[in-house]
């Protein structure tokens, strides 16, 4: 249904995509621990990167709640994680921003374009906000202890949910619902009239995105051991995956796993290297792609590609 | 049967009545024009009757059961379609894509994606445009687009489908084959309510003749009736 | 007497923000309404002036009041050339109106980063603060300090003339009708590219204005920006987009209430504006005078 995207041919890219996930899978056996724990971050911006471009990509409706959902998931870990087993505590943070995010869309994908983006904004900055005033008034501490998880575990499950996060993403662009997400994108009033029911498609896209993003705050939780409101709730995290998107392309499906991987590595990188000067980089980064790569990094390729084999099918 | 009816239907936008207490019925197998001059309300009155916008007041009965107050998706299943006066494609996916989603999601009963690749693609020969099925809506010409969004409107198996102008800024060619399409259509079995101001296409293709002006329904009756109505000259040549 | 004294208190020190809070909004709603900009770098602008002005006092001894008629314009050239270059650029490589709000937003957040970490750079993380006009007012039995009195009165000033400037003015005819219509103001012979560019640089003049203000009552941070710009985009959405009127009472409004909640629990006037702000999008999103 939807053949943009596939420069390779398909059995090609699939053996290649095996033989990743098996390098990534044996990659604590042979590589040192920063490496690994250097991995976990880099996957954790891809996997909130790719749920987010699972509702705002075809939809068009770009979302800054990341950082809410994402949160929910931190503080789901830390609150119950001294009582409950690691999955309970993941599927827990999963399922309640699940449902948060099934609230959220209901009351608030009528509102459009700049509204909505401002609401999603507004919905993070408040829960950040409150939780820094209810634990500083209420609890009297502002920051909590996480039960501590083995850091190669902690890879292993960012792991799983990359895979699960993939395979979603992959599974609802190829389905009707995913033509009907495009549709809702290209002409969301047309899409209506014909018979797709778009209150109920974009809420449940929107929850799944945020499914994800709960799961990976959940156990990132735990390596970070030490959670505050600022942590859990950065801003940053719902700016990110936006800007990650749009240089690694939103329109196919590696795209935005392409733009999150180079800048989470850069952001590393950086910060270690030139903490005065990401902030500064990452801007003019972002500026620059704006102007001279509306489609990101894979429409850029693609161009390059395109323009190969046009040509050759039209001497054929 | 009537299978399309409306009472008394009003829509207010704050103090302006851009609809005001429309009466009108549309027998199965009609194909009933509305014409009017601009701002007299007509894609209003197809707004409400295809669930746009909510009404202020009066009731719409699709095939006998309430249709006012319900969602467009909802009344898209139950067998209404509609075309836009500009043609809302879906831009960026191809003309088959367009298609294929109307046939996927427009009806009531569930279809597989090879039967629904199928239909859209009957469709696409049924307004001929099968040859540029890769192309993207965004690329084609005026009046593919408007075969398109006919296409569209077909593929969600409507018995009642409402035109809005489909012929607008098509050439005398071109509306030929326009109304060689509606007679197709008007054979398939579906009725037609279409809002046209390229008077000779309403003239010759439709039974009936509906004037709205200034949100009021000021004349009904067969096309010779409407030429010769003194109320309806008047209207059009004050304009 | 007490309960006199302290609801004065809270009303003029509701004015005070109020003032700012208007300022600032009209200052952003001027580039969304016209320009079709959501500029989220507008607290950036504001925090330069701050800081400028910090610089100014600290090092030069120049009186905030000073710097304030020299930072509005130099921050409006800055603001206009941004628009010219940048914004403009953008507009015309966009394929629709959607397109550019998207871009366009995006390369705001591009500038608040950039800003910002200039900011850092020069100024680093620290509070900064100075005292000017420190002096003790009396009203009413109320007591105020001399410069959130000045603050409030130059706030007013300001707004007043610009008000004036926009009702009265060719060049702000011309503004506001390219913000109602662009397509036929351009027919009647307004340039509509050094309007909208005008019109970004306005809103820079208004955050070059409020910063000093802001200074001179608070402490300072270089990263005080984006909660700034947040109030603005509350207060132009609670007035109503597209309305200048709408901005400086939505201000007012928003200030007195910020100054009554403060007054039982500072750290949830933000949260107070939040509420505020999600509940309007959601049962009045067209504010209070908006279309």
């Amino acid at each position: 249904m939807n053949r943009v995207g596939i420069i390779f041919k398909k059995p090609f890219s699939l053996g290649l995509l095996f033989l990743a996930l098996i390098l990534f899978a044996t990659a604590p056996f042979y590589v040192q621990p920063y490496l690994v724990i250097l991995l976990t971050s880099v996957f954790m911006y891809i996997i909130i990167t790719v749920s987010w471009t699972i509702f705002s990509g075809p939809t068009h409706y770009i979302s800054l709640a990341s950082a809410a959902f994402f949160g929910v998931g931190v503080y789901t870990s830390a609150l119950l994680g001294k009582a409950f087993p690691l999955p309970v505590v993941i599927i827990a943070g999963s399922l309640i921003s699940f449902v948060l995010a099934l609230c959220i869309g209901l009351l608030t994908l009528r509102l459009r374009g700049m509204y909505f983006i401002i609401f999603t904004f507004s919905i993070s900055e408040l829960m950040r906000n409150f939780l820094l005033w209810w634990e500083t008034t209420m609890t009297g501490t502002v920051g909590r202890w996480v039960v501590m998880v083995e850091h190669v575990t902690v890879y292993y499950v960012i792991l799983v949910i990359f895979v699960m996060v993939l395979l979603t993403a992959y599974l609802i662009r190829r389905s009707r619902f995913g033509l009907a997400l495009r549709s809702i994108g290209e002409q969301e009033e047309a899409a209506t009239h014909i018979g797709i029911n778009t209150t109920v498609v974009k809420t449940i896209t929107f929850a799944i995105s945020a499914f994800f993003m709960g799961a990976t705050g959940a156990i990132m939780a735990t390596k970070w051991k030490y959670i505050d409101p600022r942590i859990a709730f950065d801003p940053l995290l719902s700016f990110m995956p936006v800007l990650m998107a749009i240089f690694g392309g939103t329109g196919q499906l590696f795209g935005p796993v392409f733009g999150a991987a180079i800048f989470a590595y850069l952001e590393e990188i950086l910060t270690t290297k030139f903490p005065y000067y990401y902030m500064l980089l990452f801007g003019s980064i972002l500026i620059v792609v704006i102007l001279f790569l509306p489609h990101g990094m894979v429409g850029l390729v693609q161009k390059w590609w395109g323009g190969g084999l046009n040509r050759k099918n039209a001497n054929s | 049967m009537r299978i399309l009816e409306g009472q008394n239907i009003t829509k207010h936008f704050g103090g302006l009545a851009a609809v005001h207490q429309v009466d009108f019925d549309i027998n199965q197998g009609e194909v009933v024009g509305l014409i009017g001059p601009n701002g007299a309300g007509k894609t209003t009155l197809f707004n409400l009757i295809s669930g746009s916008l909510p009404a202020t007041g009066g009731q719409i009965r699709y095939k006998g059961n309430k249709i006012t107050g319900l969602k467009p998706h909802q009344i898209c299943k139950r067998g209404v379609a509609r075309t836009f006066q500009s043609a809302k494609l879906f831009a960026g996916l191809t003309v088959f894509e367009n298609a294929l989603a109307a046939s996927l999601f427009g009806t009531k009963r569930a279809i597989s994606v090879p039967d629904a690749e199928k239909e859209a693609a009957e469709l696409l020969e049924f307004v001929e445009l099968s040859t540029v099925r890769e192309m993207r809506a965004k690329d084609l010409p005026i009046a593919n687009r408007k075969r398109l969004e006919v296409a569209r409107a077909l593929a969600t198996k409507p018995d009642l489908l409402m035109f809005d102008e489909v012929m607008a800024g098509l050439n005398s060619v071109e509306v030929a084959q326009a109304m060689e399409l509606v007679t197709k259509i008007r054979k398939r079995g579906i009725t037609i309510f279409m809002i046209e101001h390229v008077m000779k296409a309403i003239m010759n293709v439709c039974d009936r003749i509906i004037v709205l002006h200034h949100g009021s329904k000021i004349a009904e009756g067969t096309p010779e009736e409407i030429a010769t109505s003194r109320t309806v000259i008047e209207v059009y040549l004050g304009e | 007497m007490r309960v006199f004294t302290s609801v004065l208190d809270v009303v003029i020190g509701g004015l005070i923000m109020g003032g700012i809070y208007a300022l600032i909004a009209v200052g952003l709603g001027l580039q969304y309404g016209v320009g079709r900009v959501l500029n989220v770098s507008h607290g950036e602008f504001i925090m330069i002036g701050a800081f400028a002005t910090w610089s100014l006092y600290t090092l030069l001894g120049v009186s905030p009041l000073v710097s304030l008629i020299l930072c509005g314009p130099v921050l409006f050239i800055i603001g206009f050339l941004i628009h010219r270059t940048l914004f403009q650029y953008l507009r015309g490589k966009s394929e629709s109106a959607g397109a550019f709000a998207d871009s366009s937003l995006l390369a705001s957040f591009g500038l608040l980063f950039i800003i910002q970490n200039l900011a850092l750079l020069i100024w680093k993380a620290d509070i900064r603060g100075y005292s000017y006009l420190n002096s003790s007012v009396s009203i009413f039995g109320a007591i105020f300090a001399a410069n959130r009195l000045v603050a409030l009165l130059f706030a007013v000033v300001i707004s007043l003339v610009f008000y004036v400037f926009l009702t009265r003015t060719r060049l702000g005819k011309a503004i506001r009708a390219a913000a109602e219509d662009p397509v036929t103001a351009q027919v009647m012979g307004v340039n509509i590219h050094r309007v909208l560019a005008i019109c970004f640089g306005l809103g820079a003049l208004m955050a070059g204005f409020a910063g000093p203000l802001i200074s001179m009552i608070y402490e300072i941070q270089p990263t005080m920006g984006l909660e700034y710009t947040i109030i603005a985009i509350i207060v132009v959405v609670l007035g109503g987009l597209g309305s200048i009127t709408g901005s400086l009472i939505g201000g007012f409004i928003l200030g007195l209430i910020g100054s009554v909640v403060t007054y039982f629990d500072p750290g949830l006037s933000l949260i107070a504006y939040y509420v505020i702000f999600i509940l309007l999008l959601l049962i009045r999103p067209t504010g209070i005078l908006g279309k």
